[in-house]
């Protein structure tokens, strides 16, 4: 349980509208420029962030993703960079939630516990661990419950009611539904699958149920505000800097979209 | 009954390793997978089947083959290898592969897709799904897509779609990587015939458990043929499915060493192996915890070895598990010593193995020396050689340059 991202989430409720959580790999395009990244989608209008922890083996990433992971792994991104552009993101932004997304092998590897706590010192709000059943979430539970942080799990429109319930039960945070099934990156149809699941998944628990995969447009992320409670975006923003001729022109291209999709959640 | 027969457990655990470590979109499949496979055991029909096939089909049960002239550079220990290479397809892989390709059946699939690294397990599946009229996808390596071109030619002769993998180091992991993609997006259609004893729960032990007839056969021939067990049974072991197939029966048997040969590329002090288990710490890698050569940040170290079907920074958690009970001991060999173990059997016995088969007879070479003659040896000859002669001619200069078209 995490009161800031708690408190985010319910207020974008209040104000009847979705929340935009955008997602940014660390270490991209560079070591120090992820925070400047972040910062861009924080300028658009993004309620919440997720720092990806850039890995070696990233299959629940579709080709954007990967790419972006292989520059941050050559610009030489360590575990304690990733930790340390959550600490300059939330000291520059002390009301957002900002989220560690990450397979758990680095986490396994710096271990539950003590990753657990230099998040929490850095001023990081909690997890999502797509790889991390929760069968297996026991040791990072443990650590994160203690320390506040939220563990975000994910749905999937193949996961069955009975399981749902489970799921739900271990998170906190919000529950990510994921839209389509596959990897990330940017779709033309979000799907109606994710309706379906988001419905299944509010008749197990009252957190609030965020939508991602495949949304990258001002008129997908309204069509996702209609029933969710957040729209994730992640490949479109990493495109956007992949595809600039500087990485200024970059940030600028983040924050640009970052604006659209915010006016996109604000139209349920 | 030994503590292993409880192995793995509910869970997937083979003591601390193995489990299930994958996204929640593969869950119902995986679980799908499992259920699948409890009742198939329990179905006589579906055993009767598969045992017709390995006999019909593959060839089974494969000969034990007496080698005396290359024994003689043993230290004069007896070998005895296991002839996985005379299966159809050329290698033990076909087991694995025609037991799940039942089950696919079973679950109402029509699509395979699978990893290959050497090209052994693309062409077994690759079969597999021409003889079952399945569609087919096999995901390789950019890199094993050049040093095994002669495998890459069979499986689209047999039909099957071959992918090269341009991701991360284009060998193996990367491989695994891509056909896992293809499963969570295809999923109702698709079953990712595993091939070998890694992944998550089930498939390090259903793997095993069809290639377990490996060591069934080869226990009782070599009982039949000596009149007592082997003091050592050798497997290479890269992902480890033809190593736990021979080793499984004789787990029991507390007097039979259990020899794992790791690929050591160019040497184990060099960055430039896949000896996971000698060099690599317990991790998560591919669905299951096991050892994995890993930084100190827990990102995979790209592997190297000669042979494509090594070149693997994971292994089976079964393996890890053997490792740290200490009932298997695992050996690094290096490119040099499987090529000369290889060149070695050709020229004695007439039989060209595997490059990956190789380790386990330079492992054999050394453990012979140092058991002495009256020893008994076991060697599980994996693969055959057809598909490594590109690499073997460059490395031993066996074409001048006209012949190799250079």
């Amino acid at each position: 349980m995490n009161t800031k991202l708690s408190g985010v989430l319910a207020a974008a409720k209040a104000e009847n509208r979705a929340a935009l959580i955008g997602y940014l790999p660390a270490g991209f395009p560079t070591i120090d420029g992820a925070a400047q990244a972040v910062q861009a989608l924080l300028d658009g209008g993004a309620d919440v962030v997720e720092i990806g922890l850039p890995h070696s083996d990233p299959v629940l990433d579709g080709p954007t993703i990967q790419t972006a992971d292989d520059i941050a792994l050559r610009n030489g991104v360590r575990t304690r960079d990733v930790l340390e552009t959550v600490r300059q993101v939330t000291t520059a932004n002390p009301a957002v939630p900002v989220l560690v997304m990450t397979y758990w092998n680095p986490v396994d590897r710096y271990g539950a516990a003590r990753f657990a706590a230099d998040l929490a010192a850095a001023g990081g709000a909690g997890c999502i661990l797509p790889d991390l059943p929760v069968e297996e979430a026991g040791p990072w539970l443990a650590a994160a419950e203690e320390l506040g942080l939220a563990t975000v799990f994910v749905v999937a429109p193949s996961s069955r009611d009975q399981r749902l319930a489970t799921i739900t039960a271990s998170g906190t945070g919000f529950v990510y539904a994921a839209a389509v099934m596959g990897v990330t990156g940017s779709r033309n149809q979000v799907g109606e699958m994710a309706e379906d699941l988001v419905k299944r998944t509010r008749a197990t628990t009252d957190l609030p149920v965020c939508v991602g995969l495949g949304v990258s447009t001002a008129a997908q992320a309204a069509e996702v505000a209609a029933f969710a409670d957040g729209v994730i975006v992640g490949s479109a923003f990493v495109q956007r800097i992949l595809d600039a001729a500087s990485h200024e022109a970059g940030y600028a291209a983040v924050r640009e979209l970052a604006a659209e999709l915010a006016e996109g959640v604000r139209k349920r | 009954m030994s503590s292993h027969d409880l192995t793995p457990d509910p869970r997937g655990y083979f003591g601390a390793y193995g489990g299930r470590f994958i996204p929640e979109a593969l869950v119902a499949a995986v679980e799908q997978v499992a259920d699948e496979y409890e009742k198939a055991k329990a179905d006589p029909a579906f055993g009767a089947e598969l045992a017709a096939l390995l006999k019909d089909y593959t060839g089974r049960p494969s000969p034990l083959t007496d080698v005396h002239r290359f024994s003689a550079e043993a230290g004069g220990a007896r070998i005895l290898l296991k002839r996985e290479d005379l299966n159809h397809t050329g290698s033990h892989k076909i087991n694995n592969v025609l037991g799940q390709a039942l089950l696919t059946r079973r679950m109402g699939k029509t699509r395979l897709i699978a990893e290959t690294g050497a090209g052994q397990h693309g062409v077994a599946t690759a079969t597999a799904a021409a003889l079952f009229g399945m569609d087919c996808t096999i995901y390789m390596g950019e890199v094993d897509t050049r040093r095994q071109a002669l495998n890459v030619a069979r499986m689209r002769m047999l039909g099957a779609e071959v992918v090269p993998v341009t991701s991360g180091s284009r060998t193996l992991k990367d491989a695994i990587n891509e056909a896992f993609r293809d499963w969570v997006a295809n999923v109702d259609s698709t079953h990712y015939l595993f091939g070998t004893v890694a992944g998550p729960h089930p498939f390090p032990m259903m793997v095993r458990e069809f290639h377990r007839v490996i060591g069934i056969e080869a226990r009782a021939q070599v009982l039949d043929r000596t009149g007592a067990l082997p003091d050592a049974v050798v497997a290479c072991v890269g992902g480890g499915s033809n190593a736990m197939g021979i080793f499984y029966d004789f787990i029991p048997d507390a007097g039979v060493r259990l020899v794992g040969i790791e690929a050591a590329g160019e040497g184990v002090d060099t960055p430039r192996h896949a000896a996971t288990l000698t060099k690599g710490d317990p991790g998560v890698l591919h669905g299951s915890r096991t050892y994995v050569l890993q930084d100190e940040d827990g990102q995979t170290i790209e592997s190297h070895s000669i042979s494509a079907g090594l070149d693997y920074p994971g292994v089976g958690p079964e393996h890890a598990y053997l490792k740290d009970s200490g009932r298997a001991e695992y050996r690094p060999c290096t490119d040099d010593a499987a090529m000369q173990a290889l060149r070695l059997l050709s020229r004695t016995e007439g039989i060209i193995p595997a490059i990956e088969s190789s380790h386990a007879l330079a492992g054999a070479l050394e453990l012979g020396r140092e058991l002495g003659p009256g020893a008994t040896i076991l060697v599980n000859l994996s693969g055959r050689g057809d598909k490594d002669m590109h690499t073997a001619a460059e490395y031993f200069g066996l074409l001048d340059q006209n012949e190799a078209g250079n």
